[in-house]
């Protein structure tokens, strides 16, 4: 379990003007075995929260605890070993040209002096996992980008480390190639109980792999939760960006749609059909989406009803299916939905 | 006195040769060692670098560049008294080394700097977060990922040395340049002084063309 509590990361201004208060206190639960995403805008300080959580920055204030350790105060050999339980996956992969895949996935180990043979008993099992075995030898000039990120993945794994951390790992890859890498990120996860937490932009990376997710906002947390509870509920900005439903303005006021979230298998089921008859009443489509998210399926649609349909009805018909939601519109969902 | 012909002087060429080859070739392993500490002084202490340390940096910024900015021929006669000192004697290819060196370290010290440098910081960042020891950086990450324009830095460096040394002729350091002096520029013998420099073309040739066999074979570590 990582806790993040209130983190704050101020730097100094450009030309020693002021400070620029980056992360402005964060505080966080990210519990084992969880993939854990944090979204936001450029700017909005994902960069700052992941270099503090992989120890690269000081916090300047605020506590960073990995099962129960305070890490943000450590330095010397303290924070070196600290940063082994840390596993950083880097968009630009980073690894080193004049090594080897197997010089590269040995790295962490080499420079924790573990012995050779043991080095290369593990950076065998690694490249096995991330399917890219045989390749010891290649240089990393000498595999694409997808490979050269699975290298990344091997190495940061090469350390046991109790947290795999992804700064936007994917953001370099064509779509393909991200869909691989995020499949074998959630393999890990499954296969070795590891808490994964992604940094990124992409919402197809939420969709894919993440089992909760944060938004960050000028160095808030605005919004944080497990995916599903996030799409189901309506007023979840988060929610509404993971599984759009496409507003269109020229549809008329929105203050007199229904907004409905169906989850899991009422997602797949004639519910559209059965509300029909139930509220017995014309509904137009003005706006739909139908995602898979982790291993889930999400339907939202927004609904117009013709003439004055009896809204406690469709509320209870909503009420008797555990996988439906409902939300009426207000006019400031647009202004809402629009940011 | 008759003129020596070209091909009468060609056993003292070759002996010249060698003494070129010689205080170029331990006044180049010298500047290596020099130059890659003082290198790696500057670019770790530096504001960017892994630890900085403003004052020894600059202090040491500032003596390389004095170094640098003294002409060779200059630093060649000021740095008599030092040679004499160290070797014993101011004349003669071992002597010609302590000022090979001291003027070339500066030179290639820079050009480790900048190399080092050119290591994109996520390499280093990425080592740092594997718990590697500034030491293991410098030696496992920053040295290692700058080699091919380490290597092409030794290449001019090497170049350099072999100016240097004819330089060097002047005080009396031997090798081709103090030859082709001696010989072919105080005596007015034009074809002895030509065949000391078609010496000088081929060697410097040759360490050019080694140096980027070296660096090709070297491609795939970009």
């Amino acid at each position: 379990m990582i806790v993040v509590e209130n983190l704050v990361k101020t730097f100094p201004g450009v030309g020693g003007a002021g400070t620029v208060e980056a992360l402005r206190g964060i505080d966080l639960e990210i519990p084992t075995g969880e993939i854990f995403g944090i979204v936001g805008p450029s700017g909005s300080g994902k960069s700052t929260l992941l270099r503090c959580l992989n120890l690269l920055e000081r916090p300047t204030s605020g506590r960073i605890l990995l099962g129960g350790d305070d890490l943000s105060t450590l330095s010397g050999a303290d924070l070196r070993s600290a940063r082994r339980r840390i596993g950083t996956v880097f968009q630009q992969f980073n690894l080193l040209h004049s090594r080897t895949v197997l010089g590269n996935v040995e790295f962490p180990l080499e420079v924790a002096g573990v012995d050779r043979t043991q080095r290369r008993t593990r950076v065998r099992e690694l490249l096995e996992l991330v399917g890219l075995a045989g390749k010891e030898s290649s240089y990393p000039s000498q595999l694409s980008g997808g490979q050269q990120q699975r290298v990344g993945i091997a190495r940061a794994l090469a350390a046991e480390p109790d947290v795999l951390l992804c700064d936007e790992a994917t953001s370099a890859l064509d779509p393909d190639t991200t869909d691989q890498v995020l499949d074998l990120v959630a393999e890990i996860n499954r296969r070795l109980g590891v808490t994964v937490v992604v940094i990124t932009h992409e919402l197809g990376v939420l969709r894919r792999v993440c089992t909760s997710a944060a938004r960050l906002e000028s160095g808030h947390i605005v919004e944080t939760g497990r995916i599903s509870d996030l799409v189901a509920d309506p007023g979840s900005m988060l929610g509404a960006a993971i599984v759009p439903v496409g507003d269109d303005p020229s549809a008329g006021p929105i203050a007199d749609t229904a907004l409905v979230t169906a989850l899991g298998e009422d997602a797949h089921g004639p519910w559209l059909s059965d509300l029909i008859r139930t509220v017995d009443a014309d509904v137009a489509v003005v706006g739909g989406r139908v995602e898979r998210v982790g291993t889930t399926t999400v339907g939202r649609l927004r609904l117009r009803f013709g003439g004055a349909v009896d809204r406690d009805a469709v509320a209870r018909f909503v009420g008797d299916r555990p996988h439906l939601t409902l939300s009426w519109g207000t006019d400031t969902d647009l202004e809402g939905l629009a940011g | 006195m008759n003129k020596t012909t070209w091909y009468e002087a060609l056993p003292e060429v070759w002996i010249a040769t060698l003494e070129t080859l010689y205080m170029v070739g331990v006044s180049f392993v010298l500047t290596v060692v020099g130059g890659v500490a003082v290198g790696i002084v500057l670019q770790v202490t530096s504001p960017s670098g892994l630890r900085p340390m403003r004052a020894l940096n600059t202090v040491l910024g500032v003596i390389v560049n004095l170094f640098r900015s003294l002409p060779f021929l200059i630093l060649l006669i000021a740095l008599i008294g030092v040679t004499r000192f160290i070797v014993g004697t101011a004349i003669g290819p071992t002597a010609a080394i302590v000022p090979l060196t001291i003027g070339a370290v500066p030179f290639f010290a820079r050009i480790v700097e900048s190399a080092l440098r050119e290591v994109p910081r996520g390499r280093v960042e990425a080592a740092q977060v594997m718990g590697a020891t500034d030491g293991q950086i410098v030696r496992k990450v920053l040295v290692p990922e700058a080699t091919t324009a380490l290597v092409a830095g030794a290449t001019l460096t090497l170049v350099l040395l072999v100016g240097y040394s004819a330089m060097a002729g002047v005080i009396g350091a031997g090798g081709l340049g103090d030859f082709a002096l001696v010989y072919g520029y105080q005596r007015f013998n034009t074809p002895v002084l030509l065949v000391a420099v078609v010496v000088l073309i081929i060697m410097v040739q040759i360490m050019q063309s080694a140096g980027d066999a070296i660096i090709r074979r070297l491609a795939h570590r970009r």
